[in-house]
């Protein structure tokens, strides 16, 4: 069958709506029937909760129910990644035990790679799944896990095989976060907030049934995940926003954004807040110091043209072209942008830069800009490695020299902690 | 505001890159550096009636194209890569765009089809031995004497003021307004010396104004205006020029670094060399999305255009320049040499950071236009 065109999916979707959308529903039981219908997930296979749409189409969707400001489907957090991983990797077994549960909002989901030892090196992981008794057993600590706090399952990305060579002798796994072993705490970032988690995990125990993938395929499957998480992270990302209304799905909705934003809340800061410029500098009394001034063109200039550079980015993919080298560069670009910016709020602030909570400017935004942009150049790939991406996959620069990838990972040397 | 080329804009590209590589290679590029006229007669006939580029700007009633900035600056843009000697910039853009903008409908039917054909080479004199581009710094004054007005003074960095006849020249009326006046190169009182210019592809020239008679184009309270869109769309057309040189320089010098070997390998494989690269391809794709955007602004009669347009040409005045001096240092030695076709460019892109007014002034009108 071919594809619907634009207008019979708005029809389509206005139809149902029209039906079907109360806003005096409990939140689970219009997910549930929004679920049911397909259209929660309508970039989901016909056969697996969705109407087989393409990621085109279903921003028709979004746009409709825009219109009857209609809740959607659950899509903050990791269970995105989760859902596209399970469609692409996981079993019929795993379709049916858990998309719903993503789509409805019901089930949260972590992601389980990073670990002190392997950060950029993704791949170094050194946490051990080992078979015993029918089950695998994990060991071995994670950590910058978003969500691990509140969070029923985990993506975890385990060794399996400690003679074949780094890439091979892993695999992945769906792990019940709810069990004895699985032990969470909060890291504290240096700006006071805790957004992220340390997970240890001590004899845990996972089912073989929730393998996912072949085993020794981990790698594979991973990159699956990590490829729709970059795609998520190109600065068209949208958190979900509240919506200012007093019907029962409205404020149960708007519970669940305010607890899965809890932990983001310092986010927009770590963007170096370059909205925020002249209007610090008007209420700073420096707007009319040519050296400011300057400072703050350069900044709001940079990050135009990095804007820029994504629109131009976006109008090729929308055009079907492929993706020139500006498509590339928006995560370095977004680094410079925020590093100049808190230069300059700095420079405006003087003195009151030494300050900190309602004592600095803004109540204590300023303050919070200037201790959370270190994050923009390390989270989601640090500069060095997207300068390393840019270089050997846009400009065909030769690829780094390795000696990780091609021995057993038992003599790969490692770090020591973890 | 649109953030992609159509594809006759793509393909008009193609066909002036086409032309360019063959027109306009680095030998040729250095027998016009080193020629008393600095630009090929051969090549400016071809450009202008087998490529039409002369007429790109100009409306159809006046014998041109009628295309708009964003095509003008496509142009520019494959120039600054070719680093074309001709008087192109001077012409199709700065003088045409001046009457085009401040002439009577009569004063266009006279001077515009020359221009458009390329039989004419204008250019727009507005710097002074002291001054910049900014409105302000104009001060020659220009009295009535009748019909026509007479110009008094020195104009200084005219871009290929030696190679036009005819010259728009910017002057102050006894009214304090500003003027623009047409000045054919056959009138009396003009005296015309080169200047020693650094980028020997861009000629540069001082003009001595004593008593000249001119014509005043449009009325006398519509100079500031013209001048001002003029300036717009001059300003955009070289951050354009700059980008598409900054390009190639990056180009360049990335596959030197891909050939060169030191210590047993490439030094494209060294990590430094390669972070360098990803720094450059960052810096000039932002300077292109900031110059195309500019471009786009003035086409779509933004309200922002003259902000964003600063903003693109003190970006492309910082990028040009960075990318040309991470370039010489990819290739060591030999890009500081005469021989190796870096300095070409490099000089191209010292000289266009402060032509038509440097990267600070700009950001200090980009925050003065700044409506957000």
């Amino acid at each position: 069958m071919t594809e619907m065109t634009e207008q019979q999916v708005r029809d389509e979707v206005r139809a149902f709506l029209s039906q079907n959308w109360d806003p005096n529903r409990s939140l689970i039981e219009w997910r549930n029937i929004l679920v049911d219908s397909g259209w929660g997930a309508a970039h989901y296979p016909k056969e697996w909760l969705g109407k087989g749409l393409s990621a085109a189409m279903s921003l028709v969707v979004d746009d409709v129910f825009r219109e009857f400001e209609a809740i959607g489907a659950a899509r903050m957090g990791i269970r995105t990644l989760a859902g596209a991983t399970i469609l692409n990797h996981g079993s019929d077994m795993h379709k049916r035990k858990f998309l719903r549960g993503i789509l409805t909002g019901e089930e949260t989901w972590c992601q389980l790679f990073s670990e002190p030892g392997s950060g950029s090196d993704l791949a170094g992981a050194a946490t051990r799944a080992d078979f015993k008794d029918g089950k695998w057993v994990i060991n071995g600590q994670k950590v910058w896990t978003t969500s691990a706090h509140h969070a029923h399952f985990g993506l975890l990305l385990a060794r399996t095989d400690w003679d074949a060579v780094k890439h091979k002798g892993l695999s992945y796994f769906i792990i019940d976060m709810h069990q004895p072993g699985v032990d969470v705490h909060q890291l504290k970032q240096m700006n006071g907030h805790a957004s992220f988690n340390q997970v240890f995990i001590t004899d845990a125990v996972i089912e073989p049934e929730f393998q996912v993938g072949e085993l020794g395929e981990g790698w594979k499957v991973a990159t699956t995940t990590l490829m729709h998480e970059r795609r998520g992270a190109d600065g068209a990302r949208r958190y979900e926003q509240k919506i200012n209304r007093p019907e029962r799905i409205y404020q149960e909705y708007n519970e669940e954004v305010d607890h899965l934003l809890a932990p983001y809340i310092w986010y927009p800061q770590r963007t170096g807040r370059v909205d925020l410029l002249i209007e610090h500098a008007k209420a700073a009394g420096r707007y009319g110091d040519p050296a400011v001034r300057q400072e703050i063109a350069k900044v709001l200039g940079m990050a135009k043209a990095a804007e820029w550079t994504a629109r131009r980015a976006r109008a090729a993919q929308n055009q079907g072209k492929p993706q020139g080298p500006e498509g590339s560069i928006g995560k370095l670009a977004a680094s410079h942008v925020a590093r100049a910016a808190n230069r300059v709020h700095t420079m405006i602030a003087g003195p009151n830069a030494m300050l900190t909570g309602d004592d600095s400017w803004m109540d204590g935004t300023i303050a919070e800009i200037l201790v959370s942009t270190p994050a923009i150049s390390i989270a989601g790939g640090t500069d060095e490695i997207q300068r390393n991406i840019i270089s050997e996959r846009i400009l065909q620069m030769p690829k780094e020299l390795r000696t990780d990838t091609d021995r057993p990972f038992r003599e790969v040397p490692r770090n020591q902690v973890g | 505001m649109k953030f992609s080329f159509t594809a006759e804009q793509e393909e008009f590209r193609s066909v002036i890159r086409r032309f360019l590589e063959a027109k306009s290679p680095t030998t040729a590029v250095r027998k016009q550096m080193e020629s008393d006229r600095g630009y090929d007669p051969a090549v400016w006939r071809s450009l202008a009636n087998d490529l039409g580029l002369t007429a790109l700007h100009i409306p159809e009633e006046y014998g041109g194209a009628g295309f708009g900035v964003t095509e003008l600056a496509i142009a520019t843009e494959e120039m600054g890569r070719a680093l074309l000697c001709a008087p192109f910039f001077a012409s199709a853009v700065m003088a045409s765009s001046a009457i085009v903008h401040a002439g009577s409908d009569e004063q266009k039917q006279a001077y515009l089809p020359g221009l458009a054909s390329g039989e004419t080479i204008g250019t727009l004199a507005v710097a002074e031995p002291d001054g910049g581009w900014n409105a302000e710094a104009i001060k020659m004054s220009a009295t009535a004497a009748g019909a026509v007005y007479r110009l008094h003074g020195a104009k200084s960095y005219v871009l290929d003021g030696l190679s036009a006849s005819l010259f728009v020249v910017a002057a102050r009326l006894a009214n304090g307004h500003l003027g623009l006046f047409a000045v054919p190169d056959t009138a009396d009182c003009v005296t015309r010396r080169p200047l020693k210019s650094m980028d020997p592809t861009r000629r540069l020239a001082r003009i001595d104004f004593d008593n000249t008679p001119a014509t005043l184009l449009g009325s006398p309270e519509g100079g500031e205006a013209a001048y001002a869109k003029t300036f717009d769309t001059m300003v955009a057309c070289l951050a354009c020029e700059m980008a598409g040189g900054a390009e190639r320089l990056r180009e360049d010098a990335l596959e030197y670094v891909n050939m060169r070997v030191q210590f047993g390998r490439s030094i494209a494989s060294f990590q430094v060399t390669k972070h360098k690269a990803a720094d450059m391809l960052l810096e000039v794709e932002l300077a292109k999305s900031a110059a195309y955007a500019a471009a786009a602004a003035l086409d779509d009669g933004d309200a922002d255009a003259s902000a964003i347009v600063s903003l693109a040409k003190a970006g492309a005045s910082e990028a040009y320049i960075q990318t040309a001096i991470h370039a010489v240092q990819m290739h060591g030695g030999i890009g500081f040499t005469y021989e190796n076709d870096t300095q070409m460019w490099f000089k191209r892109a010292k000289a266009s950071e402060v032509f038509l007014g440097d990267a600070a002034w700009h950001r200090e009108r980009m925050l003065q236009n700044w409506s957000a």
